[in-house]
C-alpha cells in the first residue's frame, strides 16, 4: 500500500487558480483510474479533474467553495502498490484469491455517483434490517414516507392519532405505520414531527419554517463579486430613450427575407453593435476601462461588445471582439457562434474576456425600463428593453410604430451626463435612419 | 325586534343541532339556536327515546304475559297481567320532558340562546326567525342547517285519522285492535313488535321479498322467526293498494288482491329530510338527490353554510348527527377537523336485536377484498343461555391478508350495548388478534365477539 497524492492540475488558460466547485468522491471511497474526482471553476470555465490511477481516497484538500492554487494537493490516495498485478498474475493459481482482490478492488456501484451531491433522504422501503449497511446510514432518517399502502387505501390509525395529525397538519397518507397490519401509532407521528417539518404535509396551504442555506460558488459567486464591486465602486448615471425602430425592424426584415443560405439570421443586435461603433468612432471615451486606483483611463482602440446572456448556469457575457473590424452579416455570425459556445459550455476564455463595453438584453422579457449594472472596469452598459407597436402621432395623425427602450448606465466619474446623452442620442439617430449606419462618413 | 347578530346560527335543535351548539358555546363561540317545537328533534320527542320506551313496556309485559300463559321454563306463573296504556305513555312522556329539560339546561349552561320559532332563510347570513312575540332578523357569520327529515306519507293514505306515522304511534292513547304496518323497516318492525306485544294484531305488508332489506338474510332470519312467534302477519313481496273501511287493500306477491283487516294502519315507508319550508330557495344550495350536499367537513356549495343530519342524506342516524354537530363547531372555532370516521354504527332495536358495524361480507367482497369471517352463535354462550335468549350469533368480517377488521354484525337479545366494543373496535382499525387478544369478561354476551374473532383466526374455543 502506498500513498498517492493528487495535485490541481494545471488547467489551462494560465489561470494560477482555481474554485473547487464539485466533489465527486469523499473520504473512503474506492476509485478507479480515470473516474472524475470532482471539478474546479476558473475565470470563466469548469473544468473536470479525473483520477490518474486506481486507489482509495485517504483525504480531500479542500471543501467545495475553496479556491486551490495550482500546483497543490487536492486528494491523496491509497494505492494498492503491485498488489493489483499480483492478482493478475495468480489468476489461474486462485480464484477464491481472486475473487476476494476482486472484491476488494472493485469499486461498490456507489462510487461512480457523485457521492457530495447524493444526499437525498434515503427512502428505506421497511424497517427490516435486510441491509445492514444501508440500515446502519439511514438510522436517524427512519422511513417515513412511501408508505407501504396500496393506491387509495386509506391509512389506519386510531382516531387519537388521526386528530393528531391532523391537529399538526401532517397527512398521514405519506406516513408508515410500524404496528400491525402498518397501523400507524403515536410512535410513528413522533418520528414524523423529529423529522421536521417538511414532511407528510397535508394538502391546502401551510406554513412554513425553516432555512435552507445555500452555498454561493463557481459562477454565482463570481457573479455576486463582480456585481458587488461594480455596484459599489462606480457611481452609476442611468438614462432611458425611446427609439423608433421602425424603419430598421424593416431593413431586418428585408434583409432576412433575402439572405443566402451561409448567413445567419439578423438578430436587432447586431444593428445596434453597428451603430454603437459608430457611435465610438465620435466618442472613443465610452470604450474604456477605467482604473481607478490608478486614476487611469485605458481608451481602447478596438471596440470589443460584450453581450450579457442568459446561460443555464448562469450570467455570462461572451465578447465581441473587433466590432468595428466586422461588417453587419459579420457581426450577426459572430454572435451565433458565442451564443452557441456559452450556452453549450464550450465559450473559451478568451471569448468570455476582454470586453470593452456591454450590452444587456433580455429580448420579449426586456422589461419598459431597465437600471443596467457597469461591467467593471468599463464605463458603459447599454440595455435593450422589449420592442412594442405604439401609438405615435405624426403631427397629422397617429400611426403605429415600433417603438423600442434603451436603458443605458455610464461610470458618472468619468463620463458626463452630457456625454451620456449625446452619444445615446447619436444611437437613436442611427437606429432610426438606419441608412446612416451604413454610409461611410 | 332588535336585529340579533351572532358569529354561528343553528337551525333545528335536534340531536345534530343541540350537539353542534352545546359544543359551540363550550369554544367560546356566540351562538343561536333557533327551534320550533321542543328540544330534542325527532330522536328524542317522536323517535329513537320514546320508542324505545314503548319497545321496553311491551318487552317487560310480554314477559308477564309469558309468566301468565303458564309453563314457563323458569316456573314461574302469574295471573291476570293488565297494562294501564295510558300511564305508560304517561311515563314515556315523563322520560321525554326530562329529557327536553335536559337538552335546554345543556344550551344553556353553554350559554347558547335559544330562540322558538321557525326559522326562515333570507340569504345566506341572513334568517328571519317568526315567533310568538314577532319577527325576529338573525344575521349570522356561520348557519348550520340541522331540519332533519320527517316520514314519508303515501299518496293513497294521507296521514290523519287512523293513518298515523311513526310520530302518531307513540302518541296512541290505547294499543290497537289490528294494526296493519305498512313498510318492513326497522321503524314498522320495532313498532309493529311492541305492538303486537302490547296485544294488538299486527299484519306487517312489505314490498321487497322480505323484511329488512338492507340485512343480510342471515342477519334478519332470527328477527322473521320471532315475528312469528309473536304471531305477526308478515305480507313479504305485497303492496298497499288503498284505503277500505275495514282495513287496507294489498295486492299480494301472487297478485290477487286481499284485505288487511286493520283499525290502524301505521305507515313507515321511510324518512324523506326536511328542505321546504326555510328558505331553501333563497339560498339555492347544490343537492344531492332530496338532500343537501355536503363535503367531508359538512360545508354546503355556500360558503359560511353548514349542513348536517338527516337532512345531509343517509344513513339518517342521531348519532351521526351527532357526531357531525361536534366536527362543525370544532371547524367554525378553528380547529382542523374533517370527517374520517371509519364506522357509523347502525341499531335495529327489533326482537332481537340487530347490530350492524363496517362492512358486510358482501359489501367486502364487492369492493374486491379479500376476507376471512368467523361467527359465534349465542347458543353456545352461557351468558345467552341464562337469559334465557339463544337466537342470534355475532359475525366479524376481517381482511384475509393482515386480519385488519373490516366490519362487525350481530344479531342477539340486547346485542345493542355490543356495538360500542364493534365501533371501537374498527375506529382503532383493531385486527383479529386485536380482539382475539382482549379479554372478554365472562360470564357475558360479549364473549361472542372475542369467539367470532378467534373463530375467524381458525380456533375458537367454544365451538
Amino acid at each position: 500500500m502506498t500513498e498517492h497524492v493528487i495535485k490541481l492540475p494545471d488547467v489551462g488558460e494560465g489561470v494560477a487558480e482555481a474554485e473547487l466547485v464539485e466533489w465527486h468522491v469523499k473520504v473512503g471511497d474506492l476509485i478507479r483510474e480515470d473516474a472524475i474526482i470532482g471539478a474546479v471553476m476558473t475565470d470563466k470555465a469548469t473544468v473536470e479533474i479525473p483520477s490518474p490511477v486506481d486507489g482509495e481516497v485517504l483525504w480531500l484538500g479542500a471543501s467545495v467553495g475553496d479556491v486551490v492554487a495550482v500546483g497543490s494537493d487536492l486528494v491523496r490516495l491509497s494505492i494498492a502498490g503491485t498488489g493489483e498485478s499480483k492478482a493478475a498474475d495468480t489468476e489461474k493459481a486462485s480464484g477464491e484469491t481472486l475473487a476476494a482482490a476482486r472484491q476488494e478492488v472493485s469499486p461498490p456501484a456507489t462510487i461512480t455517483e457523485p457521492s457530495v451531491t447524493a444526499a437525498p433522504a434515503a427512502p428505506a422501503a421497511s424497517v427490516a434490517p435486510a441491509d445492514k449497511r444501508s440500515s446502519a446510514e439511514s438510522a436517524p432518517r427512519t422511513p417515513l414516507s412511501g408508505a407501504p399502502r396500496g393506491e387509495g387505501e386509506r391509512p389506519l390509525a386510531s382516531p387519537a392519532v388521526r386528530l393528531r395529525a391532523r391537529e399538526a397538519g401532517v397527512d398521514l397518507r405519506q406516513v408508515a405505520g410500524t404496528g400491525p397490519a402498518g397501523r400507524i401509532s403515536h410512535e410513528d407521528l413522533d418520528a414524523v414531527f423529529a423529522q421536521g417539518p417538511a414532511l407528510a404535509r397535508a394538502p391546502g396551504r401551510q406554513k412554513r419554517t425553516g432555512v435552507d442555506e445555500i452555498k454561493i460558488v463557481g459562477l454565482r459567486r463570481r457573479i455576486s463579486e463582480k456585481m458587488s464591486l461594480a455596484s459599489s465602486r462606480i457611481p452609476h448615471i442611468t438614462y432611458v430613450e425611446e427609439v423608433d425602430v421602425t424603419a430598421v425592424e424593416d431593413l431586418r426584415s428585408t434583409l432576412n427575407a433575402g439572405r443566402r443560405q451561409d448567413q445567419p439570421k439578423l438578430s436587432f443586435l447586431p444593428f445596434l453593435i453597428r451603430a454603437m461603433t459608430r457611435a465610438i468612432d465620435d466618442q472613443p471615451n465610452l470604450n474604456a476601462h477605467f482604473d481607478d486606483e490608478a486614476g487611469i483611463i485605458q481608451q481602447h482602440a478596438g471596440v470589443h461588445v460584450g453581450i450579457a446572456a442568459q446561460t443555464p448556469s448562469g450570467l455570462m457575457v461572451p465578447v465581441v471582439k473587433h466590432a468595428e473590424g466586422l461588417d453587419l452579416w459579420g457581426t450577426a455570425a459572430e454572435l451565433t457562434r458565442l451564443a452557441e459556445a456559452a450556452k453549450a459550455g464550450t465559450a473559451t476564455r478568451d471569448d468570455l474576456t476582454g470586453s470593452t463595453i456591454t450590452i444587456t438584453s433580455l429580448g420579449a422579457m426586456g422589461g419598459i425600463v431597465t437600471t443596467p449594472i457597469i461591467n467593471h472596469p468599463e464605463v458603459a452598459i447599454v440595455g435593450v428593453n422589449k420592442m412594442m407597436v405604439r401609438p405615435v402621432w405624426d403631427g397629422s395623425t397617429f400611426v403605429p410604430r415600433k417603438i423600442m427602450n434603451l436603458s443605458s448606465s455610464f461610470d458618472h466619474r468619468v463620463i458626463d451626463g452630457w456625454d451620456a446623452a449625446v452619444f445615446i442620442q447619436r444611437i437613436k439617430a442611427l437606429l432610426e435612419t438606419p441608412a446612416l449606419i451604413f454610409i461611410e462618413s | 325586534m332588535k336585529d340579533i347578530s351572532c358569529k354561528l346560527l343553528v337551525i333545528g335543535a335536534g340531536p345534530g343541532g343541540y350537539t353542534c351548539a352545546i359544543r359551540a358555546g363550550q369554544l367560546g363561540i356566540d351562538t343561536v339556536i333557533v327551534e320550533a317545537k321542543k328540544a330534542g328533534g325527532t330522536c328524542l320527542n317522536v323517535g329513537c327515546i320514546p320508542s324505545k320506551a314503548l319497545i321496553h313496556a311491551a318487552d317487560e309485559y310480554e314477559s308477564v304475559n309469558a309468566m301468565a300463559r303458564g309453563g314457563h321454563p323458569l316456573g314461574i306463573s302469574a295471573q291476570g297481567p293488565a297494562i294501564d296504556f295510558a300511564k305508560t305513555i304517561a311515563w314515556k312522556d315523563g322520560i321525554v320532558g326530562r329529557l327536553n329539560n335536559g337538552v335546554a339546561g345543556l344550551l344553556k349552561k353553554a350559554g347558547v340562546k335559544v330562540l322558538v320559532g321557525w326559522a326562515t332563510f333570507t340569504d345566506g347570513k341572513t334568517v328571519e326567525v317568526t315567533t310568538e312575540l314577532g319577527r325576529q332578523v338573525i344575521r349570522a357569520e356561520h348557519v348550520v342547517i340541522a331540519t332533519g327529515s320527517e316520514p314519508v306519507e303515501l299518496p293513497f293514505l294521507p296521514f290523519g285519522g287512523r293513518v298515523i306515522s311513526s310520530t302518531g304511534a307513540l302518541a296512541l292513547t290505547h294499543v290497537p285492535g289490528k294494526l296493519a304496518v305498512i313498510g318492513g323497516g326497522y321503524i314498522g318492525l320495532e313498532l309493529g313488535t311492541a305492538f303486537a306485544k302490547l296485544g294488538a294484531k299486527v299484519t306487517v305488508i312489505e314490498a321487497q321479498t322480505r323484511i329488512l332489506p338492507q340485512y343480510d338474510p342471515d342477519l334478519t332470519r332470527p328477527v322473521a322467526k320471532h315475528l312469528r312467534e309473536l304471531n305477526i302477519d308478515v305480507l313479504t313481496g305485497a303492496k298497499a293498494k288503498a284505503a277500505r273501511e275495514e282495513g287496507i287493500l294489498v295486492e299480494t306477491a301472487e297478485g290477487a288482491e286481499s284485505l288487511v283487516e286493520a283499525d290502524t294502519v301505521l305507515v313507515t315507508v321511510g324518512r324523506r329530510p326536511k328542505t321546504a319550508g326555510w328558505g331553501l330557495d333563497a339560498i339555492d344550495l347544490t343537492m344531492d338527490g332530496p338532500f343537501i350536499r355536503i363535503d367531508d367537513q359538512c360545508r354546503t356549495s355556500m360558503r359560511g353554510v353548514f349542513a348536517l343530519g338527516d337532512v345531509t342524506g343517509e344513513p339518517m342516524l342521531a348519532h351521526r348527527a351527532m357526531a357531525q354537530g361536534e366536527m362543525v363547531a370544532e371547524i367554525i372555532s378553528g380547529k382542523k377537523r374533517v370527517w374520517d370516521r371509519v364506522s357509523i354504527p347502525a341499531v335495529c332495536f327489533t326482537d332481537p336485536e340487530i347490530v350492524t358495524a363496517g362492512l358486510s361480507p358482501d359489501e367486502a367482497r364487492a369492493s374486491g377484498i379479500e376476507i376471512v369471517v368467523g361467527q359465534f352463535p349465542f347458543q353456545a354462550n352461557g351468558r345467552a343461555m341464562t337469559l334465557g335468549r339463544e337466537a342470534g350469533f355475532v359475525r366479524i368480517v376481517a381482511r384475509a391478508d393482515n386480519h385488519l377488521v373490516l366490519g362487525i354484525q350481530g344479531v342477539g337479545a340486547g346485542i345493542s350495548e355490543l356495538s360500542a366494543a364493534f365501533s371501537l373496535a374498527l375506529e382503532m382499525r383493531a385486527r383479529l388478534e386485536d380482539v382475539a387478544e382482549t379479554i372478554h369478561a365472562h360470564p357475558t354476551q360479549s364473549e361472542g365477539f372475542l369467539e367470532a374473532a378467534l373463530g375467524a383466526l381458525g380456533h375458537a374455543i367454544h365451538i
